[in-house]
């Protein structure tokens, strides 16, 4: 009990490691396949800008992990 | 007789590759199966230590892929268990002796003779580890809790997923249960959360595994040993038998230990 007053609001270091990780590795996951998310950035800018008016600097093209399935999230806002 | 190919890859060095796959083939021919494990870690051969077999070798596998000698002379029977082979790693050569087409026609060739062809891999995710992969039905990949192991077998996770789409399934090697409950080491749900991939095994950490490597005798061997427990869950699990996980938990203390351990804390 009065060893737990010491150790309460104390993040155990295996409780940070495994936040360090998830934060590291969701930025990891994302750069490792970077060369083709930016090629499909362009390619997307390219073929939708000849329908709508957009914003280049806007569309945000993100894949995430989540369960194991993957998702691929394109985000376009029209101007 | 169609085989099946296991590749056993870490990405991160000295987190049990050999040990697993020594403790795994082994644990395959105990259960009867015709078993051949060979060593990628070409120029770093180990596995012919761990299993006990080192002074057998004539032939090795660049001497089967340069066609110097046929795979059946470079097959050394193990001394234990008759169904049990290993193809050892060359020691002279580097990774780029061997192609991974060349690894893909020496399994393809074994497989018609043997159940299972597990593949010890070497670490790094460089050309060897090439080699070991694209040949692979299936791929374990083993890491221990710690921050470096996890990140790197994310990032070997990482790549399969992206380029061979293997059927991948996870070892969590050396848990110490006394450091996870002073929640100073990741547990195996920590693990298996930041990696997201099938467990197929936890193994706990086991000081014997020094002394049985020092003597080329692995773990399952020792059966009354918590890895060697471990390592034969495993195998049935490969087998398709639904084992429960093993509850890693911390050896009961004596009174007096307990004594000095309550004063401790």
């Amino acid at each position: 009990m009065f060893l737990d007053f010491f150790r309460r609001n104390k993040k155990s270091s295996a409780q940070k490691a495994k936040e360090r990780l998830q934060i590291i590795l969701a930025h990891e996951r994302v750069s490792n396949k970077a060369p083709f998310l930016e090629d499909l950035r362009k390619d997307l800018i390219k073929v939708v800008a000849k329908y709508v008016d957009i914003d280049p600097k806007e569309i945000e093209v993100s894949l995430q992990r989540d369960n194991s399935i993957e998702v691929l999230e394109i985000n376009i806002p029209i101007k | 007789m169609s085989g099946k190919v296991i590749t056993i890859t870490s990405g991160k060095g000295g987190v049990g590759k050999s040990t697993t796959t020594a403790n795994l083939a082994l644990g395959l021919a105990l259960a009867g199966k015709k078993v051949v494990a060979i060593d990628l870690d070409i120029g770093l051969r180990n596995l012919d230590m761990i299993l006990g077999l080192e002074n057998r070798i004539v032939y090795d596998v660049v001497n089967v892929v340069e066609k110097v000698c046929k795979v059946k002379q470079a097959l050394i029977k193990d001394k234990r268990v008759d169904n049990l082979f290993l193809i050892a790693a060359a020691q002279t050569r580097d990774k780029s002796a061997v192609k991974p087409e060349q690894v893909i026609e020496l399994t393809n060739e074994l497989k018609k003779d043997f159940d299972y062809i597990i593949l010890d891999s070497p670490a790094g995710i460089e050309g060897g580890f090439r080699n070991a992969m694209l040949p692979a039905d299936e791929v374990i990949i083993v890491t221990t809790p710690e921050i470096s192991a996890v990140r790197d077998a994310d990032r070997v996770i990482g790549i399969l997923e992206a380029n061979d789409k293997k059927e991948m399934s996870l070892i969590i090697n050396r848990i110490n249960p006394t450091l996870v409950k002073k929640g100073d080491m990741m547990s195996k749900d920590d693990v298996l959360q930041v990696l997201n991939i099938p467990l197929i095994g936890v193994v706990p950490e086991d000081e014997n595994i020094v002394s049985y490597t020092n003597i080329g005798e692995p773990s399952i061997l020792h059966s009354d040993s918590p890895s060697g427990k471990a390592y034969k869950n495993i195998t049935q699990r490969l087998l398709g038998k639904d084992v429960p996980f093993m509850e890693i938990v911390e050896r009961k203390k004596g009174i007096i230990e307990a004594i000095i351990s309550f004063f401790k804390e």
